[in-house]
């Protein structure tokens, strides 16, 4: 870049001392080092703004949390897309802040971004939300940590089921893939246990932050007689602020969204991330492997329920209480047979159980009977 | 050199340096605002852009796919298009690529790779010359009928993926099949950077001779000057319009294949991360100047390697970077009044 030679005029001799001069001066202010010799660094990236009262700003908190433990230094970035840019931002972690765990927290940033980065470098510890990882396929210094959130969607269901008038529910989804499909047909089954006339009418915006058909998909539900609305976006906002305004009923998703509806907030799906946060990070303090299958429910505290609304009456705290009760103690299975799609097909036969563990959920491919809408 | 064009010569230097020491001043007091001190700002950006050979290879890394997408607004340009539809050529590029690239799977990675460039390269140059043709045989404003082909680009393409081309094996990120890791592009001899950059810059190179050193280019700038004109010199309007969007149309589907053979491997959503809009940018800076968009697109890469560090050093907002670069292209825009109005670089002949 500097290489100037066989260009001998004054000007550009002066323009090398310029340059020089000024990179000489900028190396008299040495930046505050992010590295200190007995602290543990962690990086956490994010792939939109974290404070987008959705998944960002869930895993923000966590992030927030960890930093006030012990001997941890947190450096964080944010709106780093699933590209060449995320491995260069791990890199830029791991070499210029002396990162050694990080928390790449897009489901997209793991494949091929995050196994490039373990490959190279083999010491760090890669934990990436979403549960990918899987056994001798896989890299050792990767894990996946990720809740069975469709345990709060349930309790969404229920108490959805005991507000609605209209008995029409409404569910506004980015994309048709099995952890969506679940959140979908959990929040209808919660409803359905309630009062099995319930449906719930879907609509898919196509992808995971569109602000715009978020807003209109909320009104066009709203305006078919919908009168509660529930959704699995990014960033719930939009569609918990066009429900508040309208005048209807609203369960959230992903982190707390009370503050945008008083009215009409009745109780939301939440991650905890700081359970499985601070469990990586108390591991790479002791120097333990890293756990690379990280899961939990309401009962191992990867996930929690938004405080009840003014809304939400008696009888669906004492409904949702009682299934959570249930839910804590392990033995409630949302997905059991006899169980029909609904195109009346059977998905899961009389008598067969799928608890949170079985990998069957994990490809879930279907609507529940109830869901009006299309894979 | 005459003393007039040593006098051009380093007015084409000395302004946009200047105006980018006046866009790091105005950022300066900005920051100071933000109680930062500026001087340590500075110095976190020098460091996380250009200080050293890893923050180069990171700069380097972010600019290689806004070269390709500049010239897909600097090719049209030329005949006096302005096309914005970058994006969509990029998407249905790399979707190209990755089919035939999973379909050739076996054949010898060399010659798949090829192939895959081809496809890629033949997309976007359909894609953006449909455009320049709607506007030269039908008159329908390329600027509006790029960006909406944008759209349908994208639709088409998330509808292949999530349907008909989707691998079954991928669930929550719905992709299409893998090329498989023989056929992926490697890396730039003794860097950390793939081989997009390679091509943008031969690209770049290749086109610069074309605008500025052939007949080709002539006519191509003459029937951007004017139609008309070019029209009654007996010049094929038509057939250099589409060779200008085509050309255009294909660095951006070469955008695309970069993406896929170099960095994902297949062809899934990740691919619309905005390269195409970030592309339009780069080619007004460089004033529609091949050549130009090379040292731009690196400082664009510089700035966003920096804003890293300016978030994990300082916990500034990712916005702070888009103040920069918001800060730093209006006066660079703005100090483009200033071309042949100043005395010094006009020394009488």
């Amino acid at each position: 870049m500097l290489d100037m030679t066989g260009r001998g005029s004054r000007r550009e001799a002066l323009k090398t001392l310029g340059i020089a001069g000024a990179v000489g001066a900028l190396g008299l202010f040495r930046p505050r080092p992010a590295r200190a010799a007995d602290k543990l660094v962690i990086g956490v990236i994010y792939v939109g703004p974290r404070d987008d009262y959705g998944y960002n700003q869930a895993q923000a908190q966590a992030a927030a949390a960890i930093k006030k433990m012990p001997g941890v230094t947190v450096v964080e970035q944010e709106k780093v897309p699933e590209t060449t840019d995320v491995q260069k931002t791990m890199a830029s972690m791991i070499e210029q802040d002396g990162a050694t765990l990080l928390f790449p927290t897009s489901f997209g940033y793991f494949d091929p971004h995050i196994l490039r980065m373990a490959e190279r470098y083999a010491k760090v510890r890669f934990a990436h939300c979403g549960g990918l990882w899987t056994e001798g396929k896989h890299p050792k210094n990767v894990g996946s940590y990720f809740g069975y959130i469709d345990e709060c969607q349930y309790l969404n269901g229920v108490v959805a089921g005991h507000t609605s008038k209209t008995k029409k529910l409404g569910f506004i989804a980015a994309k048709p893939i099995p952890q969506v499909l679940r959140n979908i047909n959990a929040f209808t089954l919660g409803a359905r246990s309630v009062d099995p006339k319930i449906t719930t009418q879907l609509i898919i915006t196509g992808d995971w932050s569109l602000p715009v058909k978020e807003a209109e998909a909320a009104q066009s539900l709203i305006d078919q007689g919908v009168d509660v609305l529930t959704c699995h976006v990014d960033s719930p906002k939009v569609v918990v602020e066009t429900a508040e305004r309208r005048g209807v009923f609203v369960c959230g998703y992903h982190a707390n969204q009370a503050t945008l509806a008083p009215k009409g907030y009745l109780t939301g799906a939440e991650w905890n991330w700081l359970t499985p946060y601070t469990m990586h990070v108390k591991d790479a303090q002791a120097g333990k492997p890293l756990v690379n299958f990280l899961r939990g429910g309401l009962k191992e505290g990867f996930v929690k329920t938004s405080a009840y609304g003014r809304a939400v009456s008696e009888a669906a705290r004492k409904n949702a209480d009682g299934v959570k009760a249930r839910m804590m103690e392990g033995d409630f299975v949302i997905f059991k047979g006899p169980l029909k799609d609904n195109t009346s097909k059977t998905v899961i036969d009389a008598g067969v159980s799928q608890k949170q563990t079985d990998v069957v959920l994990e490809q879930m491919a279907y609507l529940v009977e109830g869901v009006i809408g299309k894979v | 050199m005459t003393r007039q064009e040593r006098g051009a010569a380093a007015e084409a230097v000395v302004l946009p340096v200047a105006a980018l020491a006046a866009a790091m001043v105005l950022f300066g007091l900005f920051v100071a605002a933000l109680n930062q001190n500026p001087l340590e700002v500075y110095a976190l950006i020098y460091r996380g852009a250009f200080a050293s050979a890893f923050s180069w290879q990171n700069t380097l890394v972010r600019a290689a796919p806004l070269i390709l997408t500049a010239l897909c607004v600097a090719l049209p340009a030329q005949v006096g298009l302005m096309m914005i539809g970058g994006e969509g050529a990029l998407v249905l590029g790399g979707l190209a690529a990755a089919v035939i690239g999973h379909f050739l799977g076996g054949a010898a990675p060399l010659a798949v790779e090829l192939a895959m460039a081809a496809g890629a390269m033949a997309v976007g140059a359909a894609w953006i010359g449909l455009a320049g043709a709607l506007r030269h045989y039908r008159g329908v404003n390329e600027t509006i009928s790029s960006l909406l082909l944008t759209y349908i680009a994208i639709a088409v393409f998330n509808h292949l993926v999530e349907g008909l081309l989707r691998d079954p094996a991928s669930l929550n990120k719905p992709s299409t099949m893998p090329i498989g890791e023989a056929n992926m592009l490697g890396h730039l001899p003794g860097l950390d950077v793939h081989w997009g950059l390679g091509f943008g810059v031969i690209f770049c190179v290749a086109m610069y001779v074309l605008v500025a050193r052939t007949t080709v280019g002539f006519a191509l700038r003459i029937v951007g000057g004017s139609g008309r004109a070019a029209r009654l010199a007996g010049l094929p309007v038509g057939g250099l319009v589409l060779a200008a969007c085509g050309l255009g149309g294909a660095a951006a589907g070469l955008a695309g294949m970069v993406e896929v053979a170099a960095v994902h491997g297949t062809a899934n959503a990740s691919l619309i991360a905005g390269y195409g809009y970030g592309g339009i940018l780069i080619a007004f800076i460089a004033r529609q100047q091949p050549l130009a968009i090379v040292p731009v697109a690196v400082l664009v890469g510089g700035i966003s390697a920096s804003g890293g560090m300016l978030q994990r050093r300082l916990d500034l907002p990712d916005a702070t970077v888009l103040v920069l670069q918001g800060v730093a292209f209006m006066v660079i825009l703005a100090s483009e009044a200033l071309y042949g109005r100043l005395k010094i670089f006009r020394p009488a002949a």
